[in-house]
């Protein structure tokens, strides 16, 4: 029907059109009645990820701006399953909190497209197109309480900080275009290339602000001042997607920017990288320490995976280059996971997200307190768990790229962190209930199926990581 | 074959673990120990297999398949067994299995639900033990040393309704993550070193380099951080305060995870990689060092302790720190021999105080006890065989281990590292006699009371368990119907008693005439594959041997005789002495203050810093104070975002907006 | 540096264009202030009370509805003067993207926006 043209954006496409029709099934339903919206929205991303195995090792390219490469695509496919697990998790929070589910999958969908745009685009001011309509959408989702008032602050702080950052991250772009007359990343990363080594301010302006508004979106400490706040007001399962999707996505461009455009640059952004690096790691390990709030806690645990995730990029080296994306897909499922859990834990007027109400967990839900331990040992990279192979790449690539210091700030804060890891799962099985607190509410049947998925990808890749590894290692190989 | 040594275990759990809260106890209990006997079968089949191979390639491997491929780095889940992780399989399952029957009769009087879950985590336990022994590469031994250590936190804190019980368990797991850094980052330095993690290349390629002779060198780092990671795991200084806490975890659990098995996994470490330590000469001095000033000071501390199971838990400390030192002075088999040995009486001796305390109904302090040998016979029995046999009289199966670590190290010259380890087993024999005279000797049961002996009682810090505060008055009364250990226990602490005894024949020194049958059998095991495996003990140092032997056999009876003579004919003796030297006792009593040591140099600031610095003073301030008076207020829009515009928002703008001037500053100035 | 002389010179121009109007104004103009003159200028609405009230939300989503019009004219323009040249092409995609946009209005519609409440 169309030419090779639209190739690459298929899987854009797939998703943007689910996220129409659930906008326009809201729009035509009846008062009350109810539609199978998330159901739709599952279809919309099962046309994404089959696209993108089709598109696999095609290297499509639209308008020269959109790349649906190895890269990209595994991406795609780490975002294809957020969104799966999201909109499974959301279909019993989105009844219990009446939501409006057509906004509210809308939304998600939505923020999706801007994630897998992101993380194919080919071009700077592309980048910040998709860096917005993420944004936009992460930013009501945060909201989307409105009876909250924690919610609303939240969505309004992080609106404002978003805006802030997105300015800064416009600049670069305008900085770069400014230098190398283009915002196409190709060329450049062509121009670059050419000149000889650094020392035009312009070039540095333009990589530092364009560092800083990756930086915040992957909230890298001192950009991450947002966190916390809108990770705690965020609805669980909210949080859960903002804490893995919209990293993932980010993450991917600034490493695509930075892996392949600003390459030549390395040796003038990798030490800045490689602060923030040890800064995020530290911030988010000590301060979660003191948390007793769950969801709070978890939110400083992703600052610190942040951090972890920007040490793959400092030591892109052979053993690096693979670790990136598995630690993305790792970080991803295992975070979604937790957060799932503590959505499903939760009641209409009560998160129940504090550490005590999960106190003897083990005698009353039995089958989620062993999920979530095995999701919490998973992020405190235990083995034999997929988050265990991943810090043990990541670590094994700073080091044998000479990257000692990160190597041990980062193998410190992981032993640390699972200081408070381990706190909750000894709270499950080993304290006893408060006898007044109610019994968690049930877990359906597409909640449990999601969660039983997910550990599912855990354990397996953790016991069988070589598949992925390699597919990761190819993939991220299309880029640098 | 070999996969299935862990893969038993591991069913139990699963079993237990998903079924066992609808299982009766019994069936929970049986299927808990036959996994474990099941085990132990197919070890000992193995081991056979391995014995009927020729002695330099003695070795079974098993891949289960290949874990982690990627480029170049290719790494298996592969699981081998070797002369020395054929002893080990051999003392986990073994002991392993017998323990798990004692658990049956000791842990009955839990809820089922309960009772499933304590065999869930012991089957877990033995499991990931298992996996730590036969790991063919420092990556699997991770897994299993990662996971005894999460099984042993679970079990420390069984009964967490005991707030020491929960704080014993906190304080395992924190001291053991520092043990681990050092461990992980010894294996993340070997690795980018050598570009293999599989024990046999690593020993193959060391081996081809130069010993780093008075250089401190990547072999001596990576031992040392290798050697600090033992020290987390198997209690020696400077990180050995958790293991007598752990002590507040079930008594089956201290024998089996505390004193037989997980703890000498830092043995078994330094064992399983002689070629690397060896080749370390610098990091070999401070593991002797360590361990025998270990031995030493854990003895002292053993001295005045009141609690049984903590007297026993600074006793194993104490061992410990001579299998180090025999491992720091090159006597590989030695150490590992004491090890085994060790499992046996140990485990005994635990069990043992277990069917004290089971019969007086949860007391632990020796003071309350006393002429418990004409109520509990078996358990006296037992108990004295173990306590010979641990303080090294001869011929039980302590004294050849105990024997030829102190030969070794005489013999390698380290005179005054011999000198120490032989202060070390007279404290041993004086320790494990007064537990003896003290529990089983003397007036019935608390008849005595506590009487003169005790400065201690006036302080108020030392060995006040809560469960101490309660027990004196129920005490007495139980006293006529105390009743010995049941069937199943009891069976348990006769085999062990018995293996206490014979368990030492099989490494008769070549000095009494035997052919010290283990050390050839595990030799292959220190040297690089193909590598030439050390040749027998020569003739002409029979003479020191005996000696030496004489000389330790003295020691440990001039002990016992001294425990005996204070505590058995002059027990006022003691507390005069205490009160004579007060600060001398205390400071034994406080274990030398290390807890509040290190309590005010490390626990403190770290809270200080993680709760007050960046936690209240930048979170809760900066962000929370926006957060927290919104709450009350009514008009809550505009408010609202009036506190949004002129508070925290600003400040978080402004955080970000440093970061950018720093950053380009960075760039713009350097 | 000198493709961004024109750019200096523009911004000079700019700077220069502000100040001297600002300052003909002031010596030309009378000078009577009253007091309904000093106030702020605010769309005719009387600023009264602080400036922080509350603004009925409706307004905000009027504005949104607004700026998709807007936004819409902004492509619309260029669309119409290129058209000759985009061919069907062109009709097709604009048709889409007037369609996308008819939805988002017909959402605002369903969900009440339009009604003043």
């Amino acid at each position: 029907m169309f030419d090779s043209t639209f190739d690459a954006v298929v899987p854009l496409l797939c998703v943007i059109l689910a996220a129409l029709a659930a906008m326009g099934a809201e729009a035509f339903r009846a008062r009350g009645e109810r539609m199978p919206i998330g159901g739709l929205g599952i279809v919309g991303l099962a046309g994404a990820g089959v696209s993108s195995v089709l598109l696999w090792n095609r290297n499509a390219a639209s308008f020269g701006v959109i790349l649906a490469d190895n890269f990209g695509l595994f991406v795609t496919l780490v975002l294809v399953v957020v969104g799966v697990l999201t909109i499974m998790f959301s279909s019993q929070v989105v009844r219990r909190d009446a939501l409006p589910a057509g906004e509210y999958y809308a939304l998600v969908l939505f923020a999706i497209a801007g994630m897998i745009m992101m993380a194919t685009a080919n071009d700077l001011l592309v980048i910040f197109l998709a860096l917005e309509i993420l944004s936009v959408a992460v930013y009501v989702l945060t909201g989307i309480r409105r009876d909250d008032q924690r919610a609303t602050e939240a969505a309004f702080k992080y609106f404002l900080l978003g805006a802030f950052s997105s300015a800064f991250f416009l600049y670069g772009i305008a900085f770069t275009y400014g230098v190398a007359g283009s915002t196409r990343l190709d060329r450049v990363g062509a121009y670059l290339a050419a000149q000889s080594m650094s020392d035009s301010p312009l070039i540095l302006m333009a990589l530092a602000l364009l560092l800083v508004g990756f930086a915040f979106k992957i909230s890298a400490v001192p950009f991450h001042m947002w966190t916390p706040d809108a990770y705690e007001g965020a609805p669980a399962i909210v949080t859960g997607f903002m804490s893995t999707g919209v990293k993932a996505a980010a993450f991917a461009a600034f490493a695509r920017v930075f892996l392949s455009a600003f390459e030549p640059f390395s040796a003038d952004w990798a030490p800045i990288v490689w602060i923030i690096a040890a800064l995020t790691m530290i911030l988010g390990t000590v301060v979660g320490v003191a948390q007793s709030n769950l969801k709070r806690m978890l939110a400083y645990s992703s600052i610190a995976h942040g951090g972890y995730l920007l040490v793959g990029l400092v030591a892109a080296n052979e053993v690096g280059k693979a670790a990136i994306l598995f630690y993305l897909l790792a970080y991803a499922v295992t975070n979604l996971a937790a957060f799932g859990v503590i959505a499903l834990l939760g009641s209409r007027d009560r998160g129940n997200d504090e550490l005590r109400d999960y106190a003897g967990l083990w005698h009353t839900r039995p089958a989620l307190a062993a999920l979530m331990t095995v999701c919490l040992l998973s992020l405190g990279g235990l083995p034999p768990t997929v988050g265990f192979i991943g810090k043990w790449y990541i670590f094994s690539a700073a080091v044998s790229a000479g990257y000692y210091g990160l190597a041990i700030i980062g193998v410190l804060t992981s032993v640390v962190s699972v200081f408070f890891y381990l706190r909750v799962v000894v709270m499950m099985y080993m304290a006893e209930r408060e006898v007044a607190a109610a019994m968690p509410p049930r877990v359906t049947g597409v909640s449990m199926a999601a969660l039983a998925f997910a550990i599912f990808v855990i354990v397996y890749l953790g016991v069988m990581p070589t598949q992925v590894l390699d597919l990761a290692s190819a993939s991220i190989a299309t880029i640098f | 074959m070999l996969a299935l040594v862990p893969l038993f275990p591991l069913l139990g759990f699963v079993i237990n673990a998903a079924l066992g809260r609808r299982l009766p106890k019994t069936v929970s209990g049986s299927v808990a120990s036959a996994v474990m006997v099941a085990s132990f079968v197919v070890s000992v089949m193995i081991v056979l297999e391995l014995a009927a191979m020729p002695a330099d390639q003695r070795a079974i491997e098993q891949t289960v398949y290949t874990w982690i491929a990627s480029g170049d780095f290719v790494l298996d889940l592969t699981f081998r067994v070797d002369p020395l992780a054929a002893v080990m399989i051999l003392v986990v399952t073994g002991i392993g299995a017998l323990i798990h029957i004692y658990s049956t009769a000791y842990m009955h009087d839990e809820s089922v639900g309960e009772y499933a879950r304590y065999f869930s985590y012991l089957n877990l336990f033995a499991a990931f033990m298992l996996v730590l022994v036969l790991g063919a590469n420092f990556l699997v031994l991770f897994v299993g040393w990662e996971g005894v250590g999460l099984c042993s936190y679970l079990l420390i804190g069984f009964w967490f309704r005991k707030r020491s019980a929960a704080d014993a368990g906190k304080k395992a797991f924190v001291v053991n993550r520092i043990g681990d850094y050092a461990f992980i980052l010894g294996m993340l330095f070997l690795f980018a070193r050598f570009g293999t993690l599989d024990f046999r290349q690593l020993a193959s390629t060391v081996a081809a380099m130069p010993p780093e002779e008075g250089v401190f060198g990547a072999l001596s780092i990576a031992s040392l951080l290798l050697f600090i990671g033992a020290t987390g795991k198997s209690a020696q200084i400077p990180l050995y305060t958790w293991l007598p806490d752990a002590m507040e975890g079930p008594t089956p659990v201290s024998a089996l995870i505390h004193a037989a098995t997980m703890v000498t996994a830092g043995v078994y470490m330094i064992g399983r990689n002689a070629v690397l330590f060896s080749h370390a000469p610098e990091t070999m001095m401070i593991v002797a060092v360590v361990g025998a000033l270990t031995a030493v000071m854990a003895g002292t501390i053993g001295l005045v302790q009141n609690d049984i199971k903590r007297v026993l838990a600074y006793s194993t400390v104490s061992q410990l720190g001579l299998m180090f030192l025999a491992m720091g002075v090159g006597a590989f088999g030695a150490g590992i021999f004491h090890l085994y040995t060790h499992a046996f009486f140990k485990a005994l001796l635990f069990l043992g105080s277990g069917a004290v305390i089971h019969a007086l109904h949860g007391e632990q302090d020796i003071r309350q006890m006393g002429g418990l040998r004409r109520y509990l016979p078996i358990t006296y029995w037992t108990f004295l065989i173990g306590s010979l046999a641990i303080a090294g009289v001869p011929f039980l199966s302590g004294f050849f281990s105990k024997d030829e670590i102190l030969y070794e190290t005489f013999h390698g010259g380290h005179t005054l590292l011999w000198l120490i380890a032989a202060v070390a087993s007279l404290l041993t024999a004086v320790y494990m006699f007064r537990l003896v005279f003290l529990t089983f000797h003397g007036d019935g049961p608390h008849a005595v009371g506590v009487t003169s002996h005790d400065v201690g009682a006036t302080s108020p810090r030392v060995g006040a368990t809560p469960n101490d505060v309660g027990a004196t008055s129920h005490g007495l009364g139980a006293a006529p119907h105390l009743h010995d250990a049941p069937p199943a226990m009891a069976l348990v602490l006769i085999v062990l008693a018995v293996g206490s005894v014979l368990a030492g024949y099989v490494g008769i020194p070549h000095a009494l005439g035997g052919h010290n049958a283990l050390a050839t059998w595990l030799a292959p095991s220190f040297v690089p594959v193909g590598g030439e495996i050390a040749g027998e003990a020569a003739a002409e140092e029979t003479a020191l041997e005996l000696t030496l032997m004489g000389v330790s056999s003295l020691i440990a009876l001039a002990g016992i005789a001294l425990a005996a003579f204070v505590w058995l004919t002059r027990r006022a003796l003691a507390a005069a002495i205490a009160l004579r030297y007060p600060t001398l006792y205390r400071l034994l009593l406080n274990k030398y203050y290390v807890d509040e040591i290190y309590d005010a140099a490390v626990v403190r600031p770290i809270q200080a810093l993680s709760q007050e610095g960046l936690w209240r003073g930048f979170d809760v301030k900066v962000v929370d104070g926006a957060v927290n008076g919104t709450g009350a207020i009514v008009d809550a829009s505009a408010t609202l975002l009036r506190r949004l515009q002129t508070g925290s928002v600003r400040a978080y703008a402004g955080s970000l907006f440093i970061g950018v001037v720093v950053i380009l500053g960075y760039y713009l100035w350097r | 540096m000198s493709g961004y002389l024109g750019v200096i010179i523009y911004l000079g121009f700019i700077v220069a264009f502000a100040v001297v109007s600002l300052a003909v104004a002031r010596l030309l103009r009378p000078h009577r202030p009253f007091a309904a003159k000093l106030e702020t200028y605010e769309c005719g609405a009387r600023p009264i009370g602080e400036a922080w009230v509350q603004f009925p939300v409706g307004f905000y989503l009027v504005a949104l509805v607004f700026i998709v019009f807007d936004a819409l004219a902004v492509f619309l323009f260029p669309w119409v003067l290129a058209l000759r040249g985009l061919g069907v092409w062109g009709v097709a995609a604009m048709l889409l993207f007037l369609s996308i946009i008819a939805l988002g209005w017909l959402y605002a519609y369903r969900e009440r926006i339009l009604e003043w409440q």
